[in-house]
């Protein structure tokens, strides 16, 4: 077993960068992701690693790059956040178009207007549709241990797909807290050596990435991209079991807390998950049946397996660290498309907590709490969207 | 003790108060405990009042939010007591940690301290001048806490101030500041 460590988020995921040695790294900065790239490049610095790292003058360059040397057949990671992600929003889409296994960490934060550097969803949220992999993590165990599946799941011959790793800014990313590493070794072999398809350098094999496909089939192109992440279910699942078989440490789809008995729900991503945990835990010893569900992988969304885990429930609130104006949540879009096909739904609420960083307090869990009771007795829903943690 | 431990810092920018809860949570990951330490992010600036956090338990952490009822309130500047309301959410039994050179009963009469709420003083700034020359109590403040406290023993305070210290600065510095983590133990008192 490796190292018990104190270590902030960032930390621990650059640290999984620095084992997995990835042969290029392209990063801008951008906080609160900075000091995990910060942290990195001095690990190439220092020799630890024989990543090449390209230092780019934007984020749109930084995975323009990761993308060029994915395809010239090169293992990349890269990392950022917020502004970045969104100044990237282009090229997500080619790299998982053109099938490139980058592993990108994304410290959650927030969009402008107005400025700010704290967490929220918005981000990736809004990367959503691009194609790639989507993982969220609640704690800095969780974003280091899915950092390291991150490369073996996109890199699978049977998807080779992109692959973000989520988790909170600052809350997460520098919070420091306990962390078990696993050895180098550990993880050089569980990643295995990079096992690049129809590189570019391969210049025995001229090839050509993203060509213009017209009418004629762009349709089809991109239903097999859909095909392709309908795969990616099992490889997420069978990574996991060997990602268990070696830490110990269990990851499915998602999570449940206290769910299979629960009568009321909270569905909520990343590190609010473990403040509500706590709650749900203070409401089981009044008596009161509550549980959780907190997604790990939102793309592709596990929709049926998450409407099964769901489906004996008399009353589902789902939180969502992110916004649609003029619409819902984006998580509780999601919940809805996994419940419509059940008989019986379960009433379910919108809540909207934690924009720009403001705290999530264990009262706001419990305002939801109280009110899916009352919702469960009587089958009526007052408020489908509504904002929590307020100022009054 | 309680099954988690929360701890409030109030310090001013540039005294080292972040560095100090990151120690602490260092120091108690020993014996298998879980241990959180995160600051309050705004705009940082010297001199500014801030706080920073710590949760050290047997069990794992999963709250992720401030601490609301600290069980230890560390004060690295008493002239913050006159300014912001440092006792806000403190329990009966809350422990007070204050970096001053007054008298602990003063200092009690002043936080208007409840009868099982204890309150411990330290000259950590004066230490700290004459052990690093400068005015940064951390170091002496983390001496102080875990005699206050109990909840590290010195031993394994020093290893990790070393450690934490010895990234950044030179044998001297290292060294002072172990003097002053020590003297900060020896030194508290309580009223």
């Amino acid at each position: 077993m490796g190292k018990i460590v104190a270590v902030t988020g960032n930390e621990a995921v650059a640290e999984s960068l620095r084992q997995v040695n990835p042969d290029v790294c392209a990063a801008y900065p951008i906080t609160p992701a900075t000091d995990l790239m910060q942290r990195f490049s001095s690990f190439i610095s220092d020799g630890k690693v024989d990543t090449e790292m390209v230092l780019v003058e934007s984020e749109h360059s930084a995975m323009s790059a990761c993308i060029g040397a994915a395809a010239a057949g090169g293992r990349v990671a890269t990392a950022t956040s917020s502004q970045g992600l969104a100044l990237m929003w282009e090229m997500l889409f080619i790299a998982a178009g053109d099938r490139l296994p980058i592993v990108m960490p994304v410290v959650n934060r927030a969009l402008s207007a107005p400025l700010n550097i704290h967490g929220d969803h918005s981000d990736t949220m809004g990367a959503r549709d691009s194609g790639w992999i989507q993982l969220y993590s609640e704690t800095a165990q969780e974003a280091y241990d899915n950092a390291i599946q991150a490369f073996r799941i996109g890199e699978h011959p049977d998807i080779r797909l992109p692959v973000m790793v989520c988790m909170d800014g600052f809350i997460v990313s520098h919070s420091i807290e306990r962390v078990e590493y696993l050895e180098d070794a550990e993880v050089r072999n569980f990643v295995g050596e990079y096992m690049p398809v129809n590189p570019l350098l391969d210049i025995d094999n001229p090839k050509s990435y993203g060509p213009l496909i017209l009418t004629d089939l762009y349709h089809e192109y991109k239903r097999a991209q859909h095909e392709v992440m309908t795969r990616v279910k099992n490889v997420v699942l069978e990574v996991a079991a060997d990602f268990e078989k070696l830490s110990g440490r269990k990851y499915g789809l998602f999570e449940t807390y206290r769910l299979d008995d629960a009568e009321i729900a909270i569905v909520i991503l990343n590190s609010a998950a473990g403040t509500t945990k706590d709650v749900v835990d203070s409401y089981r010893s009044k008596g009161i049946k509550a549980g959780l569900l907190k997604p790990r992988m939102f793309r592709p969304f596990p929709y049926e397996e998450v409407a099964a885990a769901l489906s004996h429930l008399k009353a589902i609130a789902v939180l969502d660290r992110a916004d649609s104006f003029g619409g819902y949540g984006p998580l509780f879009s999601e919940i809805c498309g996994a419940v419509m096909s059940m008989d019986g739904k379960p009433p379910m609420i919108n809540r909207i907590y934690g924009l720009g960083g403001r705290d999530y307090m264990p009262n706001q869990a419990e305002k939801v709490l109280d009110e899916l009771v009352g919702i469960a007795e009587t089958g009526k829903v007052h408020t489908l969207k509504d904002y929590i943690g307020l100022r009054e | 003790m309680e099954k988690t431990i929360e701890i409030r810092w109030h310090g001013r920018g540039g005294q080292g108060t972040v560095t100090a809860a990151k120690v602490l949570a260092d120091a108690c990951l020993s014996g298998g405990r879980h241990v959180q330490a995160f600051p309050e992010y705004g705009p940082e600036r010297a001199g500014a009042p801030l706080r920073a956090y710590n949760r050290i338990s047997d069990h794992i952490i999963r709250m992720y939010c401030p601490v609301l009822h600290p069980n230890v309130i560390c004060i690295a500047d008493a002239t913050l007591i006159d300014g912001i309301n440092v006792t806000e959410g403190a329990r009966d039994n809350s422990i007070f940690v204050v970096n001053t050179s007054k008298d602990p009963g003063e200092i009690r009469k002043k936080l208007d301290a409840k009868p099982e709420q204890k309150v411990f003083t330290v000259d950590a700034t004066k230490i700290a001048l004459e052990c690093i020359g400068r005015a940064l109590p951390n170091a002496s403040m983390l001496g102080a806490v875990s005699r206050a406290t109990g909840i590290v023993s010195m031993e394994v305070l020093l290893e990790n101030v070393e450690k934490s210290f010895g990234k950044k600065f030179s044998r001297k510095i290292i060294d002072g500041n172990l003097d002053a983590t020590k003297r900060g133990y020896e030194e508290v008192r309580e009223g």
